[in-house]
């Protein structure tokens, strides 16, 4: 069990033990998530995207220094605020923005939306709605790779307030017994929608889990590259048989809840210290420093987001919408081997 | 053909599945050892070793999303429940999870999770013992669910069950495990969802029911036609998802009556949407509403003459018949 | 060229929004991001930010106002420009698929009163009020038959429950004006099979047979048809017994007190559980032994006959016997019978001893093999030891299937009734 970390650590690993092709890959993709959530919002406020809305923004370093540190074949199941997860995954960014239209060229061709982002080709296993409620979904992806002895590890992504839920505990003591190859990344963005974690759980999140007997670490989830070696780490231990692991990344989300969050319950001084200390912000600093990124490297990187992200908005408004005569398709699925 | 007990055809089910398909396992409370807690199990563990019997802590949320998870990456789980109270423990995985990723994904994911629980009431239990829920499972579009009345249906229905690709709640009635009925040896017979089994002919009206209230329905049979010269038709449902609707207006539209029979609480009960599609598909063929007879609507009591009353019987089948003549 | 800011969406539900407090005033400058107004939805109030940049050129919804989602609320653009001069408007709707959903674009539709007016088929009149204008009671099915027949439902008399006029009702109409104040049994009858009906003549009168009545004349043919009778009488002499119940109910508590045919049952039980072909069922190549001994009494009622069992006879006393039996006569007449009472019987005696009848030859009741008929107690001049003394004698007769029994086997079993009768003292237990 390793703690003491919170988004206030400035000592992080130093930059130059990184290959500078992947601190780029980690800055462009924290960018493009970043700029990929303010068009979301944008486009939920015209009328574009419905339903619930849940933004990342502030998150990005949690995700892509996650993610970053899994294999091809490694399986990842996440919660409903899930697109960074799905961008740092790989999933094509425009077919996200398309199922966040609802058109049928969206990753689950309009039937999902946000809060369910699936790609099979990716070993994405969903964003899940119902808190913690994928959780033991996760347990049984990992108990299905030991049956197989595959080389495959499962990434249970969730927030804190899915430590209150049962299947949190279900799913952790379960994982534990069977010892399963399971990630548990808990981000602990400090609030369950709007109650405090102080007062949602009763200790610490990375003590709770090491009570069930496995290896449990806190680590800066403003930090991406904090994130990539506490995950590095969770995956040695898990892809050489020893077992579940459990990472707690500490950071903050600058944007409500929803779309819908009035943010009654934190002050906007609260909201701009965390921006002080912004992931993306952070590793541009770094980068620079090192010598790594020029101001025109950085304005050029933007540029070239903006076009992207631009893109996947196009490509969402000339998706068409699922036909209704396609309603009832994908309830049952019919026997491949009849 | 041997005559086998509900629970032991269900075994050789469980047995021939194992052998048949090796992405098949199964997990449950007390499965193992203990021999499953109305023996259906029993003995399968010392067959098939630890890897594929799984005792499992009692954690019903966690072992069905465990089911569910195991599914999703390709394997072929069954969960048993000891029993379908438990089930509304793990209610969030059956409906949020289970029966909905195939939906959700657009068709990129389905979960094959056979997920067997005992149901029904009429041995003191109380009320939070004695429940008959499969109405409400049938409520749920992406479940099948499956409700035999026979062993030899019993056993080809649940190999059937780990040949789908959904997942699928089958539903054993415990006052049938011990019933007796022959069952055909052969072990590539499985029988079609949504088929419905007409298990006695008649035409004067027409009985549906399925699981336990096939039989309360057999016995109302036997009394209409001795006592009363009144000859009915009985459907043996199998399957409630599917559901084969056909079968029921074809018999209605000879007989021009119809008495739905079920466990379950009348009020939203399963009855109701038979009696209801009835209605729609065979309005212009009835001489009588559709009469329906159901558990009462009380948590079930403890005393066993409460619980008789509570639970519905072959008298209730004959009385409501009669009343439509 | 100016960019238009509308009434966010701020969440699922939302569908319009009130313009609390303008945050830019027309001239100031905003950057991308930067908060321009705070909008009040019914949930909370939230602000709303610039998506692009500029100078905020017009208000369009002044502070105060409500507006739907979608609404063009103020005018961004260049410095240099003008605020072109245009009014607020409304959003095309967009193309929804089921536009008269309920949700946002429902309401745009109604605002503009361009809620879809959906033709409404003029009602057609499903029922034929009688004159004073009550409804005719009918099935659907009986309807539908009697439309596509023409049958005038007017006509018909209803047989089904509250008089409603059923299948059968107009299809004995359709068979015949002369069957119409009948009712036929053949209510499962196909349609290709009409019932024949009788000529009514003005010499006779037709009367309706009820369910129950139908039943016996079912059930009796079939035992004339396919079950073989023997038929053996014998008298029994009943003086012994009739001494031992007075013995026996003087000591016995209300409810206990047993009757001949109690006896009579008591006596059967006795011979059946030691004579168990009289106890069973005949088929085609087996014959099927019961084990329980359920011995059902003919009791007369109203409308009809029934027989209903006295269950598991071969274990109770003789109480116990004269117990069941009078509750079930009582249950029987009360409509309340049980299930297994109804259907379980596997033995019958019939006794018609109340109306004097000296000796009743019984139709086995299928698919029992063996019925007994028990006639009146007489006083009868017998001769005993050589001298003619009075005696109390009963008559019975055994009918069985020739198919189960033979007559030397049945002329045991009859015998057994008789001594145990006639030495009575094991009748007790």
């Amino acid at each position: 069990m390793r703690s003491g970390l919170t988004t206030e650590s400035v000592a992080g690993p130093a930059i130059d033990d990184y290959p500078e092709k992947l601190l780029h890959h980690f800055l462009h993709q924290m960018a493009f998530i970043r700029r990929f959530e303010e068009r979301c919002g944008e486009m939920y406020t015209k009328g574009k995207i419905h339903g619930f809305l849940h933004l990342y923004i502030g998150e990005e370093a949690c995700a892509v220094g996650a993610l970053n540190a899994l294999k091809d074949q490694d399986r990842v199941i996440t919660h409903y605020r899930d697109h960074g997860h799905a961008i740092a995954r790989g999933i094509d960014p425009k077919r996200i923005m398309a199922e966040l239209y609802g058109r049928v060229d969206g990753t689950s061709r309009g039937r999902g939306g946000s809060m369910h982002i699936f790609d099979r080709k990716k070993n994405f296993f969903g964003g899940h709605a119902i808190v913690a409620g994928h959780m033991p979904v996760a347990t049984g992806l990992g108990l299905a790779s030991k049956m197989h002895k595959d080389d495959a590890l499962t990434m249970c992504i969730f927030g804190d307030g899915g430590v209150g839920e049962g299947e949190f505990h279900e799913a952790l003591n379960l994982s534990v017994l069977w010892n399963t190859p399971v990630i548990w990344f808990c981000e602990n963005n400090g609030y369950g929608m709007g109650v405090k974690l102080s007062d949602s759980i009763a200790n610490d999140i990375y003590k709770i889990a090491a009570a069930y007997r496995m290896p449990s670490e806190r680590c800066n989830g403003m930090d991406v590259l904090a994130v990539y070696e506490a995950v590095r780490a969770a995956v040695k231990h898990t892809r050489s048989g020893s077992g579940p692991y459990f990472v707690e990344a500490m950071t903050y989300r600058y944007r409500g809840h929803s779309m819908a969050d009035p943010e009654l319950y934190r002050t906007k001084a609260e909201v701009e210290k965390f921006q002080g200390r912004d992931p993306i912000e952070r590793l541009r600093h770094q980068m620079v420093e090192a010598g790594l990124l020029t101001a025109a490297d950085h304005s050029e990187l933007l540029d070239r987001i903006e076009g992207e992200v631009r893109e996947c908005i196009e490509f969402a408004d000339s998706s068409p919408n699922p036909d209704i005569s396609t309603l009832f398709d994908f309830i049952i699925k019919e026997p491949s081997n009849a | 053909m041997p005559e086998l007990r509900m629970r032991d055809a269900l075994r050789e089910a469980l047995r021939e599945e194992l052998i048949r398909d090796e992405r098949v396992f199964l997990m449950g409370e007390d499965i193992g050892a203990y021999g499953g807690s109305y023996a259906v199990t029993h003995g399968l563990l010392d067959e098939f070793g630890e890897a594929r019997v799984m005792d499992t802590p009692i954690s019903e949320s966690g072992i069905v999303g465990a089911g569910v998870g195991a599914a999703l990456a390709g394997l072929r789980p069954m969960v048993e429940i000891m029993t379908i109270n438990f089930s509304l423990v793990a209610i969030d995985q059956i409906i949020n999870n289970a029966s909905k990723i195939h939906y959700m994904s657009g068709g990129q994911f389905n979960v094959p999770l056979v997920i067997r629980m005992a149901s029904g009431g009429g041995s003191q239990l109380g009320a939070t013992h004695s429940h008959s829920l499969e109405g409400m499972y049938a409520h749920f579009p992406g479940l099948r669910v499956v409700c035999p009345a026979f062993p030899a249906d019993a056993k080809a229905l649940l190999k059937r069950a780990f040949r789908d690709e959904n997942p699928v709640i089958f539903i054993e009635h415990t006052a049938l495990y011990s019933s007796r009925g022959e069952v055909p040896e052969d072990t590539d017979l499985i029988l079609e969802f949504g088929v419905a089994n007409t298990i006695r002919e008649g035409c004067d009206v027409t009985i549906v029911g399925y699981s336990g209230s096939v039989h309360q329905a057999l016995r109302a049979a036997v009394l209409l036609d001795k006592q009363e010269g009144i000859s009915a038709e009985i459907i043996d449902l199998r399957t409630l998802r599917p559901l084969d609707m056909d079968a029921i207006v074809e018999s209605v539209k000879r007989t021009n009556r119809a008495v739905v029979v079920e466990d379950d609480w009348k009020f939203g009960g399963f009855g109701g949407e038979l009696s209801a599609q009835i209605m729609e598909r065979a309005f212009d063929w009835l001489d009588a509403p559709v009469a329906r007879v159901s558990g009462k609507d009380v948590p079930m009591p403890y005393n066993r003459n409460l619980e008789y009353a509570a639970l519905p019987a072959e008298e209730d089948v004959v009385e409501a018949v009669l009343a439509m003549q | 060229m100016a960019t238009e800011v509308t009434m966010p969406q701020m969440g699922a539900d939302m569908t319009e929004g009130t313009v609390v407090r303008w945050l830019k005033q027309v001239g100031d400058t905003v950057t991308r991001g930067e908060l321009i107004a705070e909008i009040e939805t019914d949930k909370a109030t939230v602000e709303l930010e610039a998506f692009e940049e500029g100078t905020l050129l017009k208000h369009l919804a002044p502070e105060g106002e409500t507006v739907p989602v979608g609404e063009v609320i103020a005018l961004l653009g260049e410095e240099s420009e003008m605020a072109p001069d245009i009014e607020r408007t409304v959003p095309a709707p967009v193309p929804a698929h089921r536009p008269s959903s309920p949700g946002t674009s429902a309401a745009v539709h109604e605002a503009e009163g361009h809620a879809p007016a959906r033709a409404l088929p003029s009602p057609v009149p499903r029922s034929v009020p009688t004159p004073d204008g009550d409804r005719i009671r009918i099935s659907p099915v009986a309807r539908r038959i009697a439309l596509e027949s023409g049958v005038d439902v007017r006509s018909l008399s209803g047989t089904g429950p509250d008089g409603r006029i059923l299948r059968r009702d107009v299809e004995q109409a359709l068979a015949g004006p002369a069957a119409d104040s009948s009712t036929s049994g053949s209510r499962g009858a196909s349609e290709d099979e009409p019932p024949s009906e009788p000529e009514a003549s003005p010499d006779s009168e037709v009367v309706a047979l009820t369910r129950m009545r139908q039943a016996i004349a079912r059930r009796m043919a079939q035992s004339k048809q396919q079950q073989p009778h023997y038929y053996l009488t014998l008298d029994i002499d009943m003086t012994a017994a009739l001494a031992f119940r007075e013995q026996f109910n003087s000591a016995a508590s209300d409810g206990q007190r047993a009757s001949i045919n109690d006896l009579v049952i008591k006596a059967c039980a006795v011979a059946l559980s030691r004579h168990g072909k009289f106890n069973a069922e005949f088929r085609e190549t087996e014959v099927l032994l019961h084990r329980a001994i359920n011995i059902a009494i003919g009791i007369a009622l109203e409308d009809g006959l029934i027989a209903p069992a006295i269950i598991d006879c071969g274990s109770k006393t003789l109480g116990q016997i004269a117990e069941s039996s009078k509750g079930l006569v009582e249950r029987a007449k009360d409509g309340k019978l049980r299930a297994e009472e109804y259907g379980g019987a596997t033995f019958t005696i019939t006794n018609l001893g109340a109306y004097s009848v000296e000796a009743l030859i019984g139709i086995i009741n299928p698919p029992q093999a063996a019925i007994l008929g028990v006639g009146t107690v007489l006083d009868k001049a017998v001769v005993r030891d050589g001298s003619i003394v009075a005696r109390k004698v009963m008559k019975v007769v055994l009918s069985a299937d020739h198919r189960v029994t033979d007559g030397a086997e049945g002329a045991v079993f009859i015998s057994e009734i008789r001594s145990t009768l006639e030495n009575p003292a094991g009748l007790a237990f």
